[in-house]
């Protein structure tokens, strides 16, 4: 009979390449979702031996919607309306990177105007997918506080994100050529007050939830993923950045105007649940800086999309182009055959990215720690079955 | 004045950045061409990325030499291109590198082409863990058998999918 030690071992060992399963008649197995305890449209099979988890197999797919083939049968301007369904909260995230590999592969450059607005729309997308996180977060650790707050707070963004697109969530902004529409009047003094007022919010927060002893106890020294797995195992954004790995795409590639921003990378070094919860709300903090910074510089007037025929035909060839969203580095790999269709889209989430690490930190925890493991993946489930 | 001063500035810096690019795209090619001669095709060089082609026999090689030579220690993505006018699938592994900061904004693709009526390709999972998932959604989309790989199951699709692999070019949408 081997202890449960080694048998933990055994399992972290095989969680890296999942394997067959293991048979015992002491373990229970468990389903988590897809109807509640708390995954999202997710479900992943855990077996237990007493209150510790030694075998874990996700399994995606109950919201998968083919995005990849339909890109295959429509032009590139229709394929943004859908391609933002996996994130709608951040949805010019999502949307950016495919307007950036168009736009690589027609090979044009987006008025100077436009880089500005689209990078606005995406970390003002970016702040609201954060928040409604954060949320989910905070109601799956027992704090319904913060599930409200966010939640609340969530709309001064929702507002501003409505007044410049016209969409609450699904807002189709970020189009090959640069955005649909200019910013509309008045918009900047609006802009900068609730973003002004949101940052004043975010102070709140570290007192109500993250100064919190029983938040902290929950999530402090709680799923530990080493700097050297998180490279091993390839995850991205505020779990790669909580694992002391400071890497931002905004910052190591620049995209449209993020070189003449001045801005930090924000990461800790703790590796624990409580840095991954930490390191977005950091981020939030960069990102207002990042709001007033680009509301500061852009140009008073001028065009704000390259006007482009609605069947336009990019040259053949094959381009990979990524953007820091709300979950990490988002790539679009596009290859086009010289019709108005693509030919192939492959997306890299980052959510499916991270869902490696999920395996890996929960074999050997505590079933009383799923929770607090899992959200703070920053895993978006929808996103990950694409 | 002022305004021309900003805009030599960005010029400059752009300058910077296109030249750093092609000196590591550089180095990274003429390390490659030293080391492996005819067998690795470039087929591609832009900013901050570059594709290489090897055939089957040589990608465990290339993905070795590239991890232990250059820090590309992590696959961004793992996918595959079906081209049924060639007969053939082309897989493309999008490598990255945390480890080694020069790398940082570079991506490399490594990718190779494997025959469409029996595809088969070895498995990076020993060299990269992070394709673990990549691979196995291959595997169901596309139907390439990774040899080496643990589990060639059906990870996204509905349990009871009984059809072809839907990202073949001869899988049609209904009604399309």
């Amino acid at each position: 009979m081997t202890s449960l030690e080694e048998k933990i071992d055994e399992a972290k060992r095989l969680s890296l390449q999942i394997t067959k399963e293991t048979d015992d008649d002491r373990l229970m197995t468990l389903s988590v979702g897809p109807q509640h305890p708390g995954s999202g449209h997710f479900r992943f099979t855990i077996k237990l031996d007493g209150d510790y988890i030694v075998f874990v197999d996700p399994d995606p797919g109950y919201v998968h919607r083919g995005h990849e083939k339909m890109c295959e049968y429509r032009n590139h301007f229709q394929n943004i309306p859908h391609l933002e369904r996996p994130v709608i909260h951040d949805s010019c995230n999502i949307t950016y990177a495919y307007s950036l590999a168009v736009e690589d592969l027609v090979g044009i450059t987006v008025p100077r105007r436009g880089q500005f607005i689209r990078a606005l729309a995406s970390e003002l997308s970016r702040l609201s997918y954060t928040l409604y996180w954060l949320a989910i977060y905070g109601i799956f650790l027992g704090h319904s506080t913060m599930f409200m707050w966010p939640a609340g707070d969530r709309e001064l963004l929702i507002d501003l994100l409505e007044r410049l697109s016209g969409a609450r969530v699904t807002n189709a902004f970020n189009i090959p050529g640069g955005v649909r529409n200019d910013i509309p009047y008045n918009f900047k003094e609006k802009c900068l007050a609730q973003v002004n007022y949101f940052e004043k919010r975010l102070k709140e927060y570290d007192n109500i939830f993250y100064n919190n002893p029983l938040v902290r106890q929950r999530t402090e020294g709680v799923g530990i993923l080493t700097k050297e797995d998180a490279i091993k195992l390839g995850v991205t954004g505020s779990v790669l950045r909580a694992s002391g790995v400071p890497f931002d795409v905004r910052k190591v590639e620049p995209y449209d105007v993020y070189n003449e921003i001045d801005f930090n990378v924000q990461y800790m070094k703790t590796c624990d649940s409580f840095a991954r919860a930490y390191v977005p709300v950091l981020d939030m903090r960069e990102s207002c800086h990042i709001i007033r910074q680009l509301l500061d510089k852009m140009p008073e007037s001028g065009d704000v999309r390259e006007k482009l025929q609605f069947n336009i035909k990019s040259s053949p060839g094959e381009t990979y182009k990524r953007v820091e969203s709300g979950r990490g580095a988002l790539g679009y790999h596009v290859v086009s055959d010289g019709t108005p269709k693509p030919y192939r889209v492959k997306a890299s989430v980052g959510s499916f990215r991270n869902l490696l690490a999920l395996p890996f930190l929960l074999t050997g925890s505590k079933l009383g720690d799923m929770p607090a493991i899992y959200w703070s993946l920053n895993y978006w489930p929808v996103e990950a079955d694409r | 004045m002022e305004k021309d001063k900003t805009q030599n500035n960005q010029t400059n810096l752009m300058e910077v950045k296109e030249e750093k690019s092609n000196l590591l795209s550089n180095s990274l090619i003429n390390s490659i061409t030293t080391n492996f001669g005819e067998q690795v095709k470039l087929v591609y060089k832009k900013e901050n990325r570059s594709k290489i082609m090897v055939s089957p026999e040589n990608l465990v090689e290339t993905a070795l030499y590239l991890r232990n030579n250059h820090g590309f220690d992590h696959a961004e993505s793992a996918s595959g291109t079906d081209y049924p006018a060639d007969n053939q699938i082309e897989i493309n592994y999008h490598l990255g590198s945390y480890s080694n900061t020069d790398y940082y904004p570079y991506i490399v693709v490594l990718s190779t082409r494997v025959d469409r009526s029996d595809p088969k390709s070895n498995s990076l999972i020993n060299i990269f863990p992070s394709v673990e998932y990549h691979e196995r959604e291959t595997y169901e989309m596309l139907g390439v058998y990774f040899l080496g790989h643990p589990r060639n199951e059906r990870f996204i699709l509905p349990e009871d999918w009984a059809d072809m692999p839907p990202l073949r070019k001869d899988f049609r949408i209904k009604g399309r």
